[in-house]
């Protein structure tokens, strides 16, 4: 669409953070960067602390930030165990004061189960409040191997493009989680009264079958904004994916069985399958058990088998096509992005295409490299900072 | 750093103080303090009020709910309504719904709710003893007021099954639209909730 840089008209991005500020958070001891309403590039050499920031950044959205850590973990080793980061996030103009973090009890001595988050100086009861304040999404080297790797790490990474837009989700999901534990427990327990099972086993069908349907309209949406982009830019470097869901209740849901008969179905099929999963251990049939697939669409090709760099784009292009999505139906707010390591893949003509597009969204993108160089086609549209040892500079 | 500040009795007392719920060790030495200054109007009377209420505490013979007399005050009141039980599943849901005045019938506290990850079957909860009561000729309707949660829920099925054959009329609190709510900031969930217990205007 563009062929030189400066046809790009970046658009401000509307949910951006204008302060971050870390206590005792890996290895920063204490820490406050000023972030611009534009793209955010932290460069510096390996071990400098850079994917820390986008951890420490990603702790300002609901659930385990980008490396899935123990909370205990992102303390500071010198520190006494506590740890916190504050920030001030913009969101159509207006300021949102976020903490969060841990804090031991001194008196006890016992470790923090969960995380402190308040919210504009309220405190929240668990995490779930951040989704309604700040939508994050995330690509990181981890996540490399998500289109090879075991089908509960796609369903993860689905699930938390899914909050970005619908927040509701991850209550369904942890109802579902919660019904499905207790209901395992029974099985395990060797409990055979029916009574005991069937409250839980409606209540995982309710919360199931609201899950798989909010994947598939997920899936649907993405298609068609993957479409769009499709038809916008054939040529793009980060192909069109087609994506889709595999399992017994979506399939269901897509043949235009009505939910509520997906619902019976499942309490029934739960109730039947009783002793089979007495015996393996586990509940076997379930949301919990799709994969969420993706297509290398030019290709059509599945995306497990394409090259490393072919997937690499890929997941680019579905993590733009989500962003263009939420932003759409989060009234042109795009999500802040954590792109870590992202030039590593990237020739530097992918490189360019991608900083037009996201500069094209208006998301505050925040990028890892070690070399600066590489960011060059940011140059004056982007915030840089050097990252040296829990230091950071503005440069 | 010592955070001992007083003689031990005091920093006992601070310290038990510390273990109510809601308060920490700074809200705890303040409390302490007040109590210390107004030994004779304060301190003592509660003294005497905690001893005499330790030493009366019992569990309800009918419906479980703590109180220092058993049957407890809210069994004995003749002018409830005897037609009607409510199920709570803690003594403080009681308390709830006795403070909103919603409730004139009788109660009957579980104990607890069904959770088979901490061990809580059944026979855990005060469950037999409902049954009993809910083939009492003069009981017409059980109200099954428990948590919306995951295993208030499961819970709420266990007693639909269990008091199916003594023919009262069961029931359940309306989920949906709060008080002052706006539909606007409700999740769908709520508003899903709501829609299923719409009721005629």
């Amino acid at each position: 669409m563009t062929d030189n840089d400066h046809a790009v008209l970046p658009l401000t991005p509307k949910i951006w953070v204008k302060r971050l500020t870390l206590t005792n958070v890996r290895n920063y001891a204490s820490l406050t960067l000023e972030a611009p309403a534009a793209p955010v590039v932290l460069f510096g050499s390996n071990g400098a602390g850079k994917t820390n920031l986008l951890e420490a950044v990603s702790m300002l959205a609901p659930g385990q930030g980008i490396r899935r850590a123990a909370l205990a973990d992102l303390a500071r080793h010198a520190g006494g165990g506590d740890w916190a980061v504050a920030a001030s996030v913009m969101r159509d103009g207006e300021p949102i004061d976020i903490g969060t973090g841990i804090r031991g009890d001194q008196v006890t001595g016992q470790r923090a189960t969960s995380r402190i988050v308040r919210i504009d100086g309220e405190g929240q009861s668990g995490t779930g409040a951040l989704a309604d304040v700040v939508e994050i999404a995330w690509l990181t080297p981890a996540l490399d191997s998500l289109l090879t790797g075991p089908a509960a790490e796609r369903r993860r990474f689905l699930d938390r493009l899914i909050l970005c837009f619908d927040p509701s989700h991850r209550t369904r999901a942890n109802r579902f989680e919660r019904a499905m534990r207790q209901r395992n427990r029974l099985l395990d327990d060797g409990v055979r009264d029916d009574a005991q099972f069937r409250g839980l086993e409606e209540q995982l069908a309710e919360s199931g079958v609201a899950m798989a349907a909010a994947r598939l309209d997920a899936v649907a949406a993405l298609n068609v904004v993957a479409e769009r982009r499709r038809s916008r830019a054939p040529d793009s470097p980060f192909p069109w994916a087609e994506a889709a869901l595999e399992g017994t209740l979506e399939a269901q849901l897509l043949s235009e069985v009505a939910a509520v008969d997906v619902e019976d179905q499942y309490a029934l099929d739960l109730a039947r399958t009783r002793e089979r999963d007495r015996a393996a251990g586990r509940t076997l049939t379930g949301p919990h058990r799709s994969d969420f697939l993706l297509k290398h669409g030019p290709k059509s090709m599945p995306g497990r088998l394409c090259s490393t760099g072919e997937q690499k784009a890929l997941l680019v292009g579905l993590v733009l096509a989500h962003a263009e999505l939420s932003a759409a139906r989060k009234q042109g707010a795009a999500p802040i992005l954590l792109l870590d390591e992202i030039a590593a893949h990237l020739d530097e003509y992918r490189r360019g295409a991608l900083f037009d597009e996201l500069l094209l969204l208006g998301t505050q993108a925040w990028m890892t490299g070690t070399d600066r160089s590489a960011f060059a086609g940011l140059e004056g549209r982007a915030g840089f900072f050097r990252v040296d040892d829990g230091f950071v500079t503005p440069f | 750093m010592s955070d001992k500040i007083a003689g031990p009795e005091i920093e006992r007392l601070i310290s038990l103080l510390g273990r109510m719920p809601g308060l920490g060790r700074r809200s705890a030495r303040k409390a302490a303090l007040a109590l210390l200054k107004r030994r004779d109007d304060l301190l003592m009377p509660l003294a005497d009020a905690m001893r005499d209420a330790a030493e009366k505490l019992t569990e309800c013979v009918q419906c479980g709910n703590i109180d220092t007399i058993s049957p407890c005050t809210l069994c004995a009141d003749p002018r409830r309504d005897q037609t009607m039980i409510v199920v709570v599943e803690e003594v403080g849901d009681l308390w709830a719904l006795e403070r909103a005045g919603a409730v004139r019938g009788l109660y009957h506290v579980l104990g607890g709710h069904l959770s088979p990850l901490d061990g809580i079957g059944p026979d855990r909860l005060n469950i037999a003893k409902l049954v009993k009561r809910a083939h009492q000729p003069e009981v017409t309707e059980i109200l099954l007021a428990l948590n919306v949660t995951v295993e208030g829920q499961s819970t709420a099925h266990y007693l639909t099954d269990a008091l199916e054959a003594s023919g009262v009329m069961l029931s359940r609190l309306a989920q949906g639209v709060p008080v002052g709510g706006e539909l606007d900031y409700l999740d769908e969930g709520t508003l899903l909730a709501a829609f299923k217990s719409r009721s005629k205007v």
